[in-house]
């Protein structure tokens, strides 16, 4: 009846998982109780869940990336701790628990942290740079967000019932294996990945029509905002590689569930097939990743600097160059399973050609800043972070593409020490960027400076202290993924990375607390005007929050930086041209596909890890049906009268030309 | 274990094109960093005497030169990638004094079989060499990837089942070094780092002799045993067989390692209790 499931599975013996399962349910509890008896229900569902607008749907996939950046934070703190108080001992965690975790920190922070709030970010911001009023398919955007949630349920109910996998994050055969991990623990791994890198795959497809479907008029390619060109670039590498990862774990599943042998050591199956493939993907994955937050740089260097960005051709010819290389180097994720020094060679000094493109990027904005007036706001100290450590990172990264000194350095913890350095200090600085750039546009307030610059320089700082000895361990010997170890000499610096993490957790409380300080005080940080940082993109022509159809009008754009452009133009003619006549608009209607379609594939995960295949026919037939409802549908549109949109509309320029009254007079 | 006091010839190399690479890349990577610092502290809005220049969006030749440093820098550093990869291929040949030893080592679940053919002998968690002599490693696993390495004679090379990798290192000074595997394996992953024994050229045949008269026969038998996932704490030294063995680990003519039985309540106590917790 329950397949593999039984009571066994629920870890009572191990109390670390347990209770903090137990907090997460009593959280989680609290607030849905909390939420239905304020009958804040009726507004979720219809405001939120069921929402397919393009900015709700990427405020909740921010919302669910900064939950689970608690978790893998979480992970990282405890694994910090592990390996600081582990010498010549067991420390507190035995090793089927460590394994668990830090494969759990490299999945979460991947997949439910840095995607989501790079694919949320995207979500919220580019329909709005491009002018347009919601990305190309509304629908399947919540479809994408709800399959990205399923997959981080998932693997946050395997803290409590059943394991985690023990394998790392890319869960290598022969180890993960049937032979070798005959738990759940891969099942987990595998199939969260599988429902979310179908979302992710959607939410890839959906931006890349967006954007070279869906742009304003005089919108032409070489005027889109560069956050929309790494969009686009980063999404065409999710269409391209995100089917390689769904391949290569079905292939996995298929060794694991019904006896093939893809990637088993006998009967032809061969280890070094996963490994290519994992990474054909894995290598795009983290230029996925970075890509948008280059965007996101490029848009806050120039705002804050006054200045459009410098050598924009070139940015967009680097971008794409980026996204194109990213294809050609895999590879050098094992120059030492034994290739020849030919293959070696090429794939080396062409992971290093993407070094090229990325420092004329970081050139470009050293030069925009150049002849700039610089705001040193929060977002723009996150950029200047981000220049400073990433080409540390890019130096150890160029580093590691040498195949003799990788040779040395493979899966050492000067890797681990290089890929949290431009993966902190690249995306998740970006990400933070954006995330203070961009709140009071979809809020409608700012957020707490103070607190903000605080949270910079904690995160900062602690990141140097955790990751400096991590690359001195490195360079004596340490290898990655040990849950304890008897050299001496690697010990003292252990004890300054888990200090370290301590500077860097008062940063992520710093960040709590911003949060929660700017929403207390939201009414004196409120944003009237829709342009805080005096922007330059379209974005910022409209009110904050945006109204649900974004634009009353399609705005025209004659250039790069639309909105400057039309700020300068403005005040030259001091608005006294007519009212325009405003029209009925056509939006969307709500649908709650994604989230059923979600609640019953995470019925179909959950059976299929726990081998329940009764319950597998319930979950695919449910989500299939939910489909069929959705493409059966009759009315997927709703109008907004224009006496509606006039008045929103309105009020809307009123603020404005208040504020370029003002302006005009300094 | 520092990789930069290498004890090899091999290792030599690496650690050279290693910080030879770091310090090509530290005369670019400084310069920007302090520019980046100078621009964003002289350009701050409130300095009064910094030039507001909105219109600075494109200059030919300051592009010309932001593509041309990255772009030289990485053709000076693919030279030196391209002719270290040649130079450093973990088959290419260490030549040292005396005659090569023959190792074969294979990856256990969680411990470090040194098989010596030509000697005869084996042993388990520590590898014995000559100073000064070539060492000729063939590699494979019983069961999952592993890594080996030993940091201060250099490059690794990953050991897998059913295939054999190759490596050719050697050891110049006399004395104790470590090696470890640098690919998780499962649960006594960090159990598997090995003693690396160097020693005199001359005592190593005494050696050799000493551990041949080991009470311990390694065959097919006791190799099944060995390969059982456990950890080993001691150092124990095996009389060879048959000097195929290696030849049978590798084609799989023995069958892979078996790994974990914990269907039961008794086999997570056997797990649990054994091993490497």
């Amino acid at each position: 009846m329950l397949g593999k499931l039984d009571w066994s599975a629920i870890p009572f013996d191990q109390p670390i998982p347990l209770v903090a399962g137990g907090v997460v349910l009593v959280g989680i509890l609290a607030v849905l109780g909390w939420v239905v008896v304020k009958g804040h229900l009726p507004y979720l569902w219809h405001e939120w869940i069921t929402s397919v607008d393009h900015k709700r749907i990427g405020v909740m996939y921010i919302l669910l990336a900064s939950v689970m950046l608690l978790r893998g934070g979480s992970d990282a703190i405890m694994m910090r701790i592990q390996q600081a108080v582990s010498y010549q001992s067991q420390g507190y965690l035995p090793p089927e628990h460590y394994n668990q975790i830090f494969s759990a920190h490299g999945t979460i922070m991947i997949f439910f942290v840095a995607m989501p709030f790079v694919i949320g970010l995207m979500n919220l911001v580019v329909p709005l740079q491009l002018g347009v009023r919601d990305v190309a398919f509304p629908t399947l955007n919540s479809v994408g967000f709800w399959l990205t949630a399923t997959g981080a349920l998932l693997v946050n109910v395997s803290l409590v019932v059943g394991e985690f996998a023990r394998t790392g994050w890319l869960a290598f055969p022969p180890l993960s294996g049937l032979t070798y991990s005959p738990g759940v623990g891969v099942d987990y791994y595998a199939w969260s990945l599988q429902i979310s890198g179908v979302g992710t795959l959607v939410a890839g497809i959906n931006l890349v029509t967006t954007v070279l479907k869906l742009r304003t008029r005089g919108m032409n390619y070489l005027r889109m905002p560069m956050f929309c060109w790494t969009t686009l670039a980063s999404n065409l590498l999710i269409v391209a590689a995100f089917p390689i990862l769904t391949a290569t774990l079905a292939m996995l599943l298929l060794d694991r569930y019904l006896g093939f042998h893809f990637f088993t050591n006998e009967a032809g199956g061969n280890v070094m097939m996963f490994m290519n493939l994992i990474w054909a993907w894995g290598h795009p994955e983290v230029y996925i990743l970075v890509l948008p937050a280059f965007g996101i740089y490029s848009e806050v260097v120039s705002t804050f600097s006054g200045k459009p960005l410098f050598g924009y051709r070139s940015m967009v010819l680097a971008t794409m160059a980026i996204c194109v290389i990213s294809f050609m180097v895999w590879l050098h994720h094992f120059f030492t399973m034994g290739a020849g020094p030919d293959v070696n060679a090429i794939f080396g000094i062409a992971s290093m050609i993407i070094a090229v493109p990325t420092g004329v990027k970081i050139y470009n904005w050293l030069f925009t800043m150049y002849g700039g007036r610089i705001r040193f706001a929060t977002p723009m100290l996150w950029s200047v972070g981000f220049m400073v450590t990433f080409i540390i990172g890019g130096l150890t990264g160029v580093l590691v593409a040498v195949p003799p000194a990788d040779f040395m350095l493979h899966n050492s913890m000067f890797l681990v020490a290089h890929f949290h350095n431009v993966i902190i200090g690249g995306v998740l600085f970006g990400a933070f960027a954006g995330f203070e750039y961009w709140f009071p546009k979809a809020f409608g307030f700012r957020l707490d400076e103070r607190w903000g610059k605080a949270a910079f320089w904690f995160t900062f700082t602690g990141f140097w202290i955790t990751f400096m000895p991590l690359y001195i361990v490195g360079m004596l010997g340490m290898t990655r993924r040990m849950q304890h170890y008897d050299v001496a000499a690697w010990r003292p610096w252990m004890f300054v990375a888990a200090i370290g993490m301590a500077v860097l957790t008062i940063g992520v409380v710093c960040q709590v607390m911003q949060l929660v300080v700017s929403i207390r005080n939201r009414e004196a940080l409120r944003d009237r005007t829709g342009d805080p940082w005096d922007g330059r993109s379209l974005e910022w022509a409209t009110s904050s929050p945006p109204p649900v159809f974004n634009f009353a009008f399609y705005p025209d754009v004659r250039g790069e930086d639309a909105y400057w452009e039309m700020k300068a133009k403005a005040k030259q003619q001091q608005f006294e041209h007519a009212e325009p006549e405003y029209q009925d608009i056509e939006m969307p209607r709500n649908s709650p596909t994604g989230f059923v379609c979600a609640f019953f594939a995470t019925i179909m995960g959950f059976a299929l890890i726990w081998h329940i295949w009764w319950m597998v026919i319930v979950g695919v037939i449910g989500a299939w049906a939910t489909f069929v409802v959705f493409a059966w549908r009759d009315h997927d549109e709703y109008v907004i009268p224009a006496a509606e949109v006039a008045r929103i509309d309105r009020a809307n320029l009123e603020e404005r030309r208040h504020l370029v009254s003002l302006a005009g007079t300094v | 274990m520092n990789l930069l006091d290498p004890q090899g010839p091999v290792a030599v190399a690496n650690s050279t094109i290693l910080v030879d690479s770091v310090f090509i890349m530290l005369t670019i990577v400084v310069p920007t960093i302090v520019a980046i610092l100078g621009f964003a502290w002289w350009f701050r809005a409130s300095n009064p005497r910094a030039q507001y220049q909105p219109d600075f969006v494109y200059s030919g030749r300051v592009e010309m030169v932001v593509w041309a440093i990255p772009a030289l820098t990485i053709i000076l550093l693919g030279g030196v990638a391209w002719i270290g990869s040649h130079q450093l291929d973990p088959r290419a040949p260490v030549p040292g004094t005396g005659s090569p030893v023959r190792i074969q080592a294979v990856s256990l679940d969680w411990k470090w079989l040194f098989i010596y053919p030509d000697q005869r002998i084996a042993t388990v968690n520590s590898l014995t060499v000559p100073a000064g002599a070539e060492l000729n490693f063939q590699l494979t696993s019983s069961s999952v990837m592993n890594v080996f390495f030993i940091p201060q004679l250099g490059s690794m090379i990953y050991t897998m089942n059913g295939m054999v990798t190759r490596l050719n290192l050697r050891a110049d000074n006399e004395g104790k070094l470590q090696g470890l595997s640098a690919h998780f394996s499962g649960d006594g992953f960090p159990e598997m780092m090995f003693d690396v024994n160097v020693i005199s050229p001359l005592a190593f045949p005494d050696w050799v002799a000493t551990t041949a008269k080991s009470d311990q026969v390694l065959n097919e038998d006791s190799y099944k045993k060995l390969m059982q996932q456990s950890v080993e704490r001691g150092r124990p030294i095996y009389r060879l067989a048959d000097p195929r063995l290696f030849d049978m680990i590798a084609t799989q003519h023995i069958p892979p390692g078996p790994g974990p039985q914990l269907t039961s309540d008794a086999g997570r106590e056997h797990s649990g209790e054994h091993d490497a917790r």
